[in-house]
């Protein structure tokens, strides 16, 4: 029955409009619908603001439940090693910036099936900067940072 | 793309640690060449999907500031000795590499 009037309803209307009914309607969330695209407006973003909005993550909450582990002084920006453990139940996804980077969203990444609120990653820094992490669960976003000094040039004055 | 991620996946209770590396040069697309002053085009994986029997477990966009030869590490609960890992990566020219590992 359900089926029968989705059909109906698909055929009545053009794709793209479709769609926007649908999101309009709440039957699709607009992050379903580009889940397989990559999200340019959010990597191209040069100020850790704008990359949060690209994300719908702007005005994440401060959380002691996010544990960041990397380097207080990295030699080398080019490759410095990050570990995020989110302790938030039902954490569904995790993004790391860094502030001072000409882009700040480093990654973002998506849990699902049983895969922990954790990931370990090496990421490139610009210069000495906050590295800051955005965790969702439940819907809501959640925040954390730590800074990571970059000494250039890797003799570790 | 060069050839190559290596993954090693190991039950610790069961929760599967997954490591898996991958050959890339990470190009952001900043770097001048010295030669020629031009910039450097971006070249970086920028889409990696995990799969634990098949299901999704793992979905990443990366952006060009994961470092070169990238390092992934992540966790799944609920996983088995014998359960089949996969990761697919994509670059931003299309470039597919993938790798597999069953848990140890």
């Amino acid at each position: 029955m359900m089926n029968q009037l989705r059909r109906t309803f698909l055929r009545s209307t053009g794709a793209a409009g479709t769609v926007a009914v649908a999101i309009a309607a709440g039957l699709l969330r607009p992050g379903q619908v580009l889940a397989a695209e990559w999200n340019k407006v959010a990597f191209d973003a040069t100020t850790t603001a704008d990359a949060m909005k690209g994300l719908n993550v702007a005005g994440a909450a401060e959380s002691k439940d996010i544990l960041i582990k990397a380097p207080d002084i990295a030699e080398n920006g080019a490759v410095v090693p990050v570990e995020v453990t989110s302790k938030i139940p039902g954490t569904t996804s995790i993004m790391i910036f860094v502030d001072k980077n000409q882009n700040p969203l480093i990654a973002e990444f998506e849990f699902s099936n049983g895969a922990e609120g954790f990931v370990s990653t090496r990421i490139k820094m610009a210069s000495t900067s906050h590295v800051k992490v955005v965790v969702k669960a439940g819907g809501k976003a959640y925040t954390a940072t730590k800074e990571v000094k970059v000494t250039i040039g890797g003799c570790g004055g | 793309m060069a050839e190559g991620m290596k993954i090693r996946a190991t039950l610790q209770g069961d929760v599967a640690d997954v490591k898996a590396l991958m050959n890339h040069i990470m190009e952001t697309g900043l770097r001048k060449d010295a030669n020629t002053g031009k910039l450097i085009p971006a070249h970086f994986i920028n889409h990696v999907v995990a799969t634990l029997n098949g299901k999704t477990v793992l979905e990443a966009q990366w952006g060009a500031a994961v470092a070169k030869n990238p390092f992934l590490g992540f966790r799944v609960k609920g996983a088995k000795a014998g359960d089949k890992i996969v990761i697919n990566a994509v670059d931003n020219h299309g470039e597919k590499m993938s790798g597999e590992s069953a848990i140890v």
